[in-house]
């Protein structure tokens, strides 16, 4: 098992056309079972044509409709990606991923507000995606680096995510998923989200928690994982030393108001039971501690 | 991106929000004329830097007459302005704003910001204005008024109204609070500001509701659509390092240490400062060089971190997934060769063809540091800063 995503998920690629997207497809279609699960791509200019056999439907509706896909990965450029997000949730998709990074703020808002009360789960935007090892990637990750294996990884940064597989993989523990949940402040699934899921899914034995300066959400995590979280837990936070007041290239990383220090998040996290490192190095070393 | 206070109060005007009568000025000539312009008995001379606490550093006066607005701004302009947020080197002022003085009754507060838990803008107002919000916000979070704005209908009267009393504008005002806070708002969604906030909002001894001061900062992916907003950029008050950096697409931020980081990814780039602290050495910038870095990215890249003053050691860290540690490595090595490296530099690179990155590293010749892991790569780089003394 895994979560969010495995071998069985069927994808459209919105911007399946342009260059990102195309470069990306690729990739994914080449990693484990792509070739069969990267089914759709949507572009209205260019229904009826094909992405290296990957047919291109006008809308997400009638890609939908012609494969069942329940998924969508957005490579849209940052003006149009919110309505790309909204194309995808009116069209009922279960899970929409969005890579696309500076995607305006206001834009999110109207779109999260559209999302109010319907079931679509969105990913990102500005994120690296999501990886189920040896079934199925969607994003932009480099799927060498994974092992299959039962180790949970969620985090706020793409090259983050990495340097954490990268030092499981090389202890030996492979990952169940590996979820990206992006670098904007407003944003679809959180890190308390994705907890909840490697907390049900019973081939996850532990998590990586990845956070960053900016925001509350891996205090909000934490707090949740005290009373609810059955498997350990274990966190980084990046951004200790980042000066106040400074965005740190996430548009979501920024410590405003004396809000959202590192240190504030690793306090509350360790109160909660969440075992951290200071020492990015280490996040591999710790969790193998855990287990 | 950040404004001048000048520029923000004419976007506020724009929105019907009253401010005070006034002009900017260059000059102390211009200075003078604007006083005579706007007429007395008192003018407001104010120094505008994008830095906050103007006031405590002395950047803010009142004159009382046209030659101590003259004295005034011979003083202020031109003065290296220290306040808690420039740093002890200050920021040179450049501008002046000159405007009539205000009959304050009342100093409130407000301000909109992005609610990220809310997923929506929410409006802050306190009755302790004129102080700094963040200690009230810390201090007593109960003195501090909200309301979550929902984007399908607007600040609705109701809600205006309530806040306006909340913080105790008096009855007869709150009319006036409410078309301000509407106001407020109609510029934030308008402009895509990312805060606006007026410290102190004032009731006046007439009864007005007036912005006395005006931050505003924008969303910097959002600039895109407002050629208007990025017409008001002002370089004077941005790092040299940072503007260069933003010309190649480079994520720069200066910082006080003395080891440059050059790193793809923000978090990975914010993770390779915390290490190297960890290891007892200091950073000297944040630099993302992004998914695309090409080898003229990270020459520019080097040029950029070797203009910091002091600096001891370069370390690069790759984390090689789309980007390929080989294609780094080059740009390395054509940097080592275009800017005559001065400093140690260690090289740690993982993922997607890191034998052939560190192979190219290998046979340059040149005297690169390698390193196996961040920690090992932090260890070499604080080690190599020391011995550079």
């Amino acid at each position: 098992m895994s979560i969010l995503v495995n071998r069985n998920t069927r994808v459209i690629t919105q911007g399946i056309t342009g260059k990102t997207g195309q470069f990306h497809t690729r990739m994914c279609r080449d990693y484990a079972n792509g070739r069969a699960c990267f089914v759709a791509g949507v572009n209205p200019k260019k229904a009826g044509e094909d992405f290296e056999g990957i047919p291109i439907y006008a809308t997400v509706k009638e890609a939908k409709e012609a494969t069942g896909a329940t998924v969508s990965v957005i490579y849209v450029p940052p003006p149009f990606a919110a309505a790309a997000i909204d194309e995808a949730v009116d069209a009922g998709l279960e899970l929409v991923i969005c890579i696309t990074e500076g995607i305006p703020v206001r834009d999110m808002i109207a779109t999260r507000d559209r999302m109010r009360g319907r079931n679509t789960l969105l990913l990102g935007p500005n994120c690296p995606g999501v990886i189920t090892p040896d079934e199925i990637k969607i994003g932009i990750m480099p799927g060498h680096i994974h092992r299959k294996g039962r180790i949970g990884v969620v985090s706020r940064s793409g090259t983050l995510t990495y340097e954490a597989v990268g030092q499981l993989t090389a202890l030996g523990l492979g990952q169940s998923t590996a979820v990206g949940i992006g670098g904007d402040p407003v944003n679809g699934l959180k890190h308390i989200d994705v907890l909840k899921l490697f907390n049900d899914d019973p081939d996850t034995d532990a998590v990586v928690m990845i956070g960053e300066i900016g925001g509350s959400d891996e205090e909000t995590a934490a707090e949740w994982a005290k009373g609810h979280m059955k498997k350990p837990v274990v966190g980084f936070i990046a951004g200790v030393t980042a000066p106040p007041g400074k965005r740190m290239g996430h548009a979501g990383a920024i410590i405003s108001g004396g809000k959202g220090t590192a240190q504030a998040k690793l306090e509350v996290m360790e109160a909660c039971g969440i075992k951290v490192t200071r020492n990015p190095a280490e996040m591999g070393t710790l969790l193998k501690s855990v287990l | 991106m950040k404004i001048h206070e000048y520029q923000a109060k004419e976007l506020l005007r724009s929105c019907d929000v009253t401010v005070p009568r006034g002009k900017p000025a260059f000059t102390v000539d211009e200075a003078v004329a604007v006083a005579r312009e706007l007429g007395g008995p008192v003018w407001v001379v104010k120094a505008q830097i994008h830095a906050g606490g103007r006031g405590k550093g002395g950047g803010v006066k009142l004159a009382r007459s046209e030659d101590e607005v003259r004295a005034l701004a011979g003083q202020i302009l031109g003065m290296q302005l220290v306040t808690h947020q420039t740093g002890p080197a200050g920021q040179k002022v450049r501008r002046l704003l000159i405007e009539e003085g205000a009959d304050i009754r009342q100093e409130l507060y407000a301000a909109l910001v992005v609610d990220r838990v809310a997923q929506r803008v929410t409006l802050m107002a306190s009755a302790d204005g004129g102080m700094d919000i963040e200690e009230v916000a810390a201090k007593t979070p109960e003195r501090i008024h909200r309301v979550v704005i929902d984007p399908g209908i607007g600040l609705a009267d109701g809600d205006a109204d309530r806040l306006a009393r909340e913080i105790g504008v008096p009855a007869a005002s709150v009319p006036a609070a409410r078309a301000v806070f509407q106001g407020l708002y109609r510029l934030f969604e308008t402009t895509d500001a990312s805060l606006v906030e007026v410290n102190p909002l004032v009731v006046t001894g007439d009864g007005r509701v007036i912005a006395l001061d005006a931050k505003l900062n924008f969303d910097a992916n959002a600039l895109f659509r407002h050629p208007e907003i990025v017409a008001l950029r002002d370089l004077d008050e941005e790092d040299p390092a940072e503007i260069e950096a933003s010309k190649y697409d480079l994520s720069y931020i200066s910082l006080d240490g003395d080891i440059g980081c050059l790193v793809n990814g923000a978090g990975l780039a914010m993770a390779t400062m915390d290490v190297i602290k960890l290891y007892g050495g200091s950073p000297a910038n944040f630099l993302d060089v992004g998914g695309g870095a090409s080898a003229e990215k990270v020459t520019e890249a080097f040029k950029i971190m070797l203009r910091h003053p002091g600096l001891k050691a370069i370390l690069v860290n790759i984390f090689g997934g789309i980007m390929r540690c080989d294609v780094i490595a080059e740009g390395v090595v054509a940097a080592s060769h275009a800017v005559k490296l001065t400093v140690p530099l260690v090289v740690r690179m993982k993922g997607t063809n890191e034998d052939e990155g560190k192979a190219l590293l290998a046979r340059s010749g040149l005297p690169i540091i390698t390193a196996d892991d961040m920690a090992d790569a932090a260890r070499k780089v604080v080690a190599a800063a020391h011995g550079a003394h």
